[in-house]
């Protein structure tokens, strides 16, 4: 393996025996991870044992080699193809292991969900859907496995896919694609399948290739945490790791929470191939700067244009893990990078019980092994951001006591209820209706909107392009004409936001706000398009006659019958 | 950043961590290609300096080429050193004819034991690696031991996000392993990269080499004609030996190594 190959870390989450082993150990296989010798050796034990071969063994044999009779542990392996190197990191399925998964699955970038076509979406299928969404994992495949059993049925493949489907957008997961296979008999494991010619996606293997490497890092605002700060000769030098964005010498920076503002005088070196002026995420450095007053551990520099959050109270999603139940009114330390404060949790909005799912609201403690939404406050202000807008300094771990005994990510600072979901970016933001489900409901004889939770999306956040009655395609432009703003839609990721005074037709689908087809194909349609709405627009009388002129309602949707109204339905978000 | 530059970050920040989070803080050297590599890393991290000792646990029964090698690398790299032996041992005839797990034991885990008591050290840093063996392949980065230096493997912290565990009883001390996430290949690519000098014994002369460096009577050599460290990465791709094959001490039975650990051994 190459040095400067990408490598890609993958978590394989699932049920118990929904063949995770097996989708891990053809994927071993196919890729030639496997020595020889090795699946020689199995299948010799196989028939020795009087069993036929399975691809599962081949997993077993190198948990027996890496176990020697210790404590279970997150396994990590690894394969390549043409395009990059793998690390699979196989997440036990069975509760006591939580933590050792959560352990593991935090590092992942992406992850494959595997469920079975014959038993469905099943408990731990849904806690590990959980799991990804506490993790902000968003890259998620769902591999439908065992489709042999269900005879390549395309039908209770959608069965599946909508449920499974159902369930993880309401935790705010949008898997990219589901993918039906058979792992035991490889069927669209490496290349498409002949048994299931009405599948039109992409092998397992040739989907993970799609994975996009989060490049983001280098390019978000600058945070760079100190570490440390050493005066072992005449330099004073701020240690410490770049978490994201670039910092070069001559660079007007911010500390946060202290507000001093000063210059990068040099960046440090021991030997002469690491001298450089320019550093950028994933870098442990060390810099000089120009003001030398007391800097120390746990204070943010970054860009003055770009500062991170400085709050003691921010809203978070959190697991807890330890011995004795998460309560409110007591003492905690709090670790977010390099900073530590004693914490206390002041609201507990809700928990969800692992397990079986019942969610509480207004709980008094969390007991190991949940989930909650929790308000937590600080004793002095820290800097930090919202995890979605920088994973890596919107994350942080509880102490109760000397042990690391929870995780969380920042959910938000906001007060106040959202209501409608939005798109936002760069401070344009649409709101959008386009995610809400339309019904035919059998027991009132009408269609009727159903609108999911409230949620904002911001720039790279993957979007629910495929909803239960809806199914958008992975580029679209979607536009706000009341608004005139644009966004750009692209590998079901929020690209950006911009005016119509800066939007080029692109030659891909644009829908309006509510999801409904533009029908335009040519920049030149889009500008007739916008003076019809700003002639139309002032009367009501000639809104539908504009609409059906250039909107086409059906094309992404569908109605579907549905018993009766919902009225509210079970919330999972966490 | 390409793999070894994202290697070498991490070591770094996790040197750096336990350099602020340990008050008496000490590195294990071995004077074999793991432990020198981490030296390498230490004086990047403090930007030249070494701020904390190194400590030798001679067993006196090294290979005299690396005693040679480890003071002259001291020297000429401005490091503290504390070597340690464990005399009483040593006078009451301690050695591998003894049996080989006993010898390991009190030469070197009591050996280590006793530096960790006289010198009340809060955190020891070592160049252990999760691919070299199974025990060590269940290692947290930061990694407790009680005051018996003894390792409870089965209930570990879980280490997230960089988070490691510096909040620890009293009396109780913390083994630091910088460099787990390396390999075998890893570790020589970036000693050809950097130029570090190391200890003539792992290159070939007459057809043999060490691969793994320990005490004389209980370290072989190997088969090998790789006298450059691109030879050296050219034979481990295609070898299927393990890296310790030549360690005696861990084949006395198939958990040695796992039993020699738990009680604290490096």
């Amino acid at each position: 393996m190459g040095n400067d190959r990408e490598i890609l870390k993958i978590v394989v989450v699932g049920h118990v025996d929904h063949g995770k082993s097996t989708v891990i150990g053809r994927l071993l296989y196919d890729t030639k991870a496997v020595p020889e010798g090795k699946i020689e050796r199995v299948k010799q034990i196989s028939k020795e044992k009087g069993k036929p071969f399975e691809y599962a063994y081949l997993l077993d044999a190198f948990e027996e080699e890496q176990k020697q009779g210790i404590t279970i542990d997150i396994t990590q392996l690894q394969f390549f193809t043409d395009k990059r190197d793998y690390v699979i990191i196989d997440a036990p399925g069975h509760k006591e292991f939580l933590k050792n998964m959560i352990s593991g699955a935090a590092n992942a970038e992406a992850a494959l969900l595997i469920i079975d076509a014959l038993e469905g979406v099943q408990e731990q299928s849904k806690r590990h859907g959980y799991i990804l969404s506490l993790l902000g994992i968003q890259k998620v495949y769902v591999a439908v496995n065992k489709m042999d059993l269900i005879d390549y049925s395309e039908e209770k493949f959608n069965e599946i896919r909508h449920e499974m489907n159902k369930f993880l957008n309401s935790l705010h997961v949008y898997p990219l694609k589901y993918i039906p296979i058979s792992a035991f008999y490889g069927e669209n494991m490496t290349h498409g399948s002949d048994k299931m010619k009405w599948y039109q996606g992409e092998s397992i293997l040739e989907s993970i290739d799609l994975f996009e490497k989060e490049k983001g890092l280098e390019d978000k605002a600058l945070r760079f945490p100190i570490q440390d700060v050493y005066k072992f000769d005449n330099r004073r030098i701020i240690a410490g790791r770049v978490e994201s964005g670039t910092i070069k010498v001559g660079d007007e920076i911010l500390i946060s929470p202290s507000n001093k503002i000063t210059r990068v005088k040099t960046v440090e070196y021991w030997v002469d191939r690491d001298k450089r002026d320019v550093v950028s995420a994933g870098m442990s450095v060390g810099i000089t700067v120009e003001d030398e007053f007391f800097n120390k551990r746990g204070e943010v520099i970054s860009h003055k244009n770009n500062p991170p959050l400085v709050s003691d109270t921010f809203k978070a999603n959190l697991f807890w893990m330890g011995r004795n139940s998460l309560i409110k009114n007591k003492k905690y330390k709090l670790k977010l990078v390099t900073q530590e404060q004693e914490c206390e949790i002041i609201s507990i909005s809700k928990v969800t019980d692992a397990t079986t799912l019942d969610t509480m609201e207004n709980a008094m403690e969390v007991k190991t092994n949940d989930v909650a939404e929790v308000t937590i406050r600080t004793k002095e202000n820290i800097s930090f951001d919202e995890f979605k807008n920088n994973p890596n300094t919107g994350r942080f771990v509880l102490l109760d006591g000397y042990d690391v005994s929870g995780g969380g990510i920042v959910s938000d600072l906001e007060k106040g209820v959202q209501t409608t979901s939005k798109l936002s970016h760069n401070h344009n933001e649409i709101t959008v209706t386009c995610f809400d489900e339309y019904f035919y409901f059998l027991a009132e004889g009408s269609v009727r909107k159903v609108t999911g939770r409230p949620y904002t999306f911001g720039h790279g956040d993957v979007l629910p392009i495929m909803g239960e009655t809806y199914l958008y395609p992975n580029d679209f432009d979607l536009i706000d004409l009341k608004s005139r703003l644009s966004a750009r839609v692209r590998k079901s990721r929020l690209e950006e936001i911009v005016g119509f005074n800066e939007y080029n037709y692109d030659s891909v689908p644009i829908i309006d706000t509510n999801g409904a087809y533009i029908k335009i194909k040519s920049q030149e349609a889009f500008n007739e398009l916008i003076n019809d709405y700003e002639i139309n627009s002032h009367n009501i009388n000639k809104w539908a006659a504009f609409a059906n002129k250039w909107m086409d309602f059906m094309r992404f949707r569908q109605i579907k019958f549905d018993n009766a109204l919902r009225i509210s339905e079970v919330d999972y978000f966490i | 950043m390409d793999h070894l530059d994202r290697l070498e970050a991490q070591s770094i920040y996790i040197l750096r961590e336990a350099y602020k989070k340990f008050g008496k803080l000490g590195m294990l050297w071995s004077i074999g290609k793991d432990s020198t590599v981490l030296m390498w890393l230490a004086k990047k991290a403090f930007f030249g300096h070494c701020p904390f000792p190194f400590i030798h646990v001679d067993t006196t029964l090294k290979i005299p080429e690396m005693i040679e090698y480890r003071d002259k690398m001291a020297k000429e790299y401005d490091i503290k050193l504390i070597v340690h032996s464990n005399e009483e041992a040593l006078r009451a005839g301690m050695g591998p004819e003894k049996g080989r797990l006993e010898c390991c034991r009190a030469l070197k885990t009591d050996g280590l034991q006793q530096v960790v008591t006289k010198y009340e050290f809060e955190g020891l840093i070592l160049g252990i690696r999760r691919d070299e063996e199974g025990s060590r392949s269940k290692e947290r980065v930061f990694s407790e031991r009680n005051k018996d230096s003894e390792w409870d493997y089965t209930n570990q912290p879980p280490e997230l996000w960089d988070q490691f565990k510096t909040d620890f009883p009293k009396g109780n001390h913390i083994r630091v392993h910088p460099i787990l996430h390396w390999d075998e290949i890893d570790i020589w690519s970036y000693i050809g990269r950097e130029n570090i000098p190391l200890v003539d014994l792992y290159f070939a002369r007459n057809g043999k080499r060490y691969r793994s460096l320990g005490c004389a009577p209980c370290t072989g050599m190997i088969d090998s004609n790789a006298a450059t460290v691109d030879e050296i990465i050219e034979e481990l791709k295609n070898t299927q030996v393990s890296e310790r094959a030549g360690r005696a001490q861990d084949q006395e039975d198939a958990y040695a190594m796992q039993k020699l650990r738990k009680d604290g051994y490096m």
